[in-house]
């Protein structure tokens, strides 16, 4: 199953591969670029080509990431969705206020997170027992702020402001507060 | 000649600061105003790099947070704005081989800068004001957590850094139009539109090239001032509305904060910081790589009249590219998100690839090249940005932006690389290569302290990227505090390559303080001898 996780993991390797690339392409271009051997200057066909590749890289990211990333495409047309559970959430004076001592979820269903900030702009994070995110978004005042989720293995995790609102909000952590449970298969 | 004696002096005393024209004497100004601020903003960095290793107990959170403010500031206005402003006021009348428009406002441009960069840094540094330089709505008003009095110096303090600015902008059109005493008449819009990439975009549909009037440094030098421009009038305009409710409460009345919409700030915000951060730099610097990579070859850039127009297409992409900062902004409209956000974001990769294959392909035609400290810093900057711009339009994505934003992947691969290999390598490119011009020859003390500046510079660059990048996929966020140690391991790495970049910037410095020695230092603030209005002496 596709989830952050796996996301950030397939990330990290075509990153870190094409970080590799670079490195040695502009290594070997300081190298030949000193050598003593004259040639042709490079063809104006190579430069459309490679305009052309990055025009199509660009596009094609988003295309494939939409259509890959179980959560894009939800997102951008949450209107259309029906939760079947709402959580609101209110935020003030750097606390979270939940609606309950433990946010409590079934496996897969589709929950959303509605949360309301009544003074400066906050962030809504949801963690992992590692760190690591599950998702986020911003809390931003006299606006809606919601986003749905599906949770698709079992665990417990942390609530997590992840936009800066002074120094008072750097410790806006409430730990364990959601409980994902029925999917038989752990978080990892 | 002994140690000390090069230290007074410089290298076998060759930097005579008397022989200097007033506008070298402004340049070097400049350049001496940004590298200071450098060390500021690098010092800063090293102590937030340990922080984050374990809490130091002469610094509390409030005033790590306030160093968090001010670094990035200090570090794009005091020192890059300083270093590309006396390079950009000395490179477009050298190359349009007319005098500057008015050197009172290049010297009136420095002092902004530099008195306005210690104004904001001195405030936050004594009073702790930290709203961060985003600044989101109503944070900056919030004055249960920040001191009234050091926000409003503090924005005062950016305020003459923008006046410093505006007399760049003006400087930099004024000397592109204007007719200088004795000359024919100037044709001002025919020079404008060249200048804007406009008559370079026009070429690509006529047979019949028109010939350029301004060269194409300098046409991305005003392209950049436009975005510049603009930048100042937002800044300017939010700083005014923030001392608007400091000024209130200074009184004794406290203004409805739910006055200003704070989602619409935020896009108002953004629109103005972006055409910093995706217009200005990125414009700026594949202008300065293009001259870099002519000076270097001698010859002309390739597919000239390409990048003469892409210039006019950033000038789009720039104004309309800011909604991906708001990826994670529910009530932002998806439309914007998907137009602004992530296609228009997708095309700097067109632009910025561009402007990478096109200077590649210059230097290339003109192999064999010597492997000076400017090509070296050219390759160095050239790939900072084939690295940071990509993890930029990664973040720029709908999907994968809900598990990145705010984490340390936008601040290191993306930030920092951007900045600190990409930019900044590319100035110290610049300010090797224009070293021996502005100095009137004087050599540089060591070319072993240079190579050491460039391994360290890049290795500590990346480096320090890299592994804020690994903490940020592990779900590290930026402007937090981990107290626990629970990203340990990346945040030692981060600080011991940062330490590297701090030790190749102390290497430079001296490299440069020893090349033209501490006298030759302070002659550069002395008023000039030579009375004349050209670059550099007569021959």
């Amino acid at each position: 199953m596709v989830d952050s996780a796996v996301v950030l993991w397939g990330q990290t390797l075509a990153y870190t591969l094409y970080c590799l690339v670079m490195i040695s392409l502009v290594g070997w271009f300081g190298y030949r670029v000193t050598r003593a051997t004259e040639g042709p200057g490079v063809r104006p066909a190579y430069f459309y080509t490679f305009v052309g590749f990055l025009a199509v890289l660009g596009v094609s990211l988003h295309i494939i990431t939409y259509n890959t990333i179980p959560w894009t495409a939800m997102d951008l047309h949450r209107g259309d969705y029906t939760p079947d559970k709402t959580f609101e959430i209110r935020v003030a004076n750097h606390e979270f206020q939940l609606p309950a001592e433990r946010l409590e979820i079934d496996c897969s269903e589709l929950v959303l997170f509605d949360v309301t900030s009544e003074d400066l702009t906050y962030g809504f994070g949801v963690f992992r027992p590692d760190h690591s995110m599950v998702f986020q978004m911003q809390v931003v005042p006299g606006h809606r702020n919601d986003i749905l989720w599906r949770f698709e293995e079992d665990g417990i995790y942390t609530i997590r402001s992840t936009e800066y609102s002074g120094p008072r909000g750097v410790f806006m952590i409430m730990e364990d507060v959601v409980e994902v449970t029925g999917c038989g298969v752990a978080d990892a | 000649m002994s140690f000390k004696e090069t230290f007074m002096k410089g290298e076998q005393g060759l930097f005579k600061p008397d022989s200097l024209t007033p506008m070298q004497k402004i340049v070097l100004r400049f350049v001496v105003v940004g590298l200071v601020f450098y060390l500021f903003a690098i010092v800063e960095g090293m102590i937030m790099r340990m922080y984050q290793i374990t809490p130091l107990p002469f610094v509390s959170e409030e005033q790590f947070f306030a160093i968090l403010t001010a670094h990035p500031l200090v570090g794009i206005f005091g020192s890059t704005y300083s270093l590309v402003c006396g390079a950009f006021l000395f490179l477009v009348p050298y190359l349009m081989k007319k005098p500057l428009w008015s050197m009172k406002a290049a010297n009136l441009t420095w002092i902004f800068i530099a008195v306005g960069t210690l104004v904001f840094w001195a405030a936050g540094f004594i009073s702790h004001y930290a709203p961060l330089y985003t600044l989101y709505w109503p944070l900056p008003a919030d004055f249960s957590q920040f001191s009234l009095w050091g926000g409003t110096i503090f924005v005062v303090g950016i305020a003459l850094v923008m006046v410093g600015s505006a007399l760049f902008v003006i400087n930099v059109f004024k000397t592109i139009t204007y007719t200088p005493e004795g000359w024919e008449k100037q044709p001002a819009g025919a020079l404008l539109g060249s200048a804007i990439g406009y008559s370079g975009f026009k070429n690509l549909f006529r047979r019949r090239k028109e010939e350029h009037l301004v060269p194409l440094p300098v046409a991305a030098i005003a392209r950049g001032s436009v975005d510049m421009a603009l930048n100042t009038t937002v800044i300017l305009f939010t700083g005014v509305l923030i001392l608007v409710y400091m000024v209130a409460a200074i009184f004794g009345t406290d203004l409805s904060q739910t006055a200003v919409d704070a989602l619409l700030y935020k896009n108002w915000f953004w629109w103005g910081l972006d055409l910093i951060a995706d217009g200005l730099v990125l414009i700026f610097v594949a202008g300065t790589w293009y001259l870099l990579a002519m000076m270097i070859t001698g010859r002309k850039l390739f597919m000239q009249n390409i990048a003469r127009a892409a210039l006019l297409v950033e000038l789009v992409v720039s104004w309309t590219v800011w909604s991906h900062h708001l990826l994670s902004d529910q009530a932002q409209p998806a439309i914007l998100k998907v137009v602004s956000g992530e296609l228009v974001t997708a095309f700097e990769l067109i632009t910025q690839g561009l402007a990478f294959f096109i200077t590649l392909a210059t230097l290339w035609a003109a192999r064999p090249l010597k492997m000076t400290n400017e090509l070296k810093f050219l390759l160095g900057g050239l790939l900072g940005f084939a690295l940071a711009v990509p993890a930029g339009i990664m973040q720029a994505d709908v999907g994968l932006n809900r598990i990145l934003h705010n984490t340390q992947w936008i601040v290191g691969p993306h930030v920092h690389v951007a900045v600190l290999v990409g930019l900044t390598m590319t100035l110290y490119a610049a300010i090797y290569i224009l070293f021996p011009i502005v100095t009137n020859g004087a050599k540089l003390y060591s070319q072993k302290l240079a190579n050491f500046h460039f391994w360290g510079h890049l290795l500590g660059g990346i480096g320090m990227g890299a592994f804020m990048g690994m903490a940020g996929l592990q779900g590290m966020l930026r402007r937090s505090l981990y107290v626990e140690g629970e990203f340990g391991i990346y945040m030692i790495l981060a600080g011991l390559s940062g330490a590297l970049l701090l030790a190749a910037f102390l290497a430079f410095f001296l490299n440069i303080v020893m090349s033209i020695g501490l006298q030759g230092v302070i002659g550069i603030f002395m008023p000039a001898k030579l009375k004349t209005s050209d670059m550099v002496p007569a021959e």
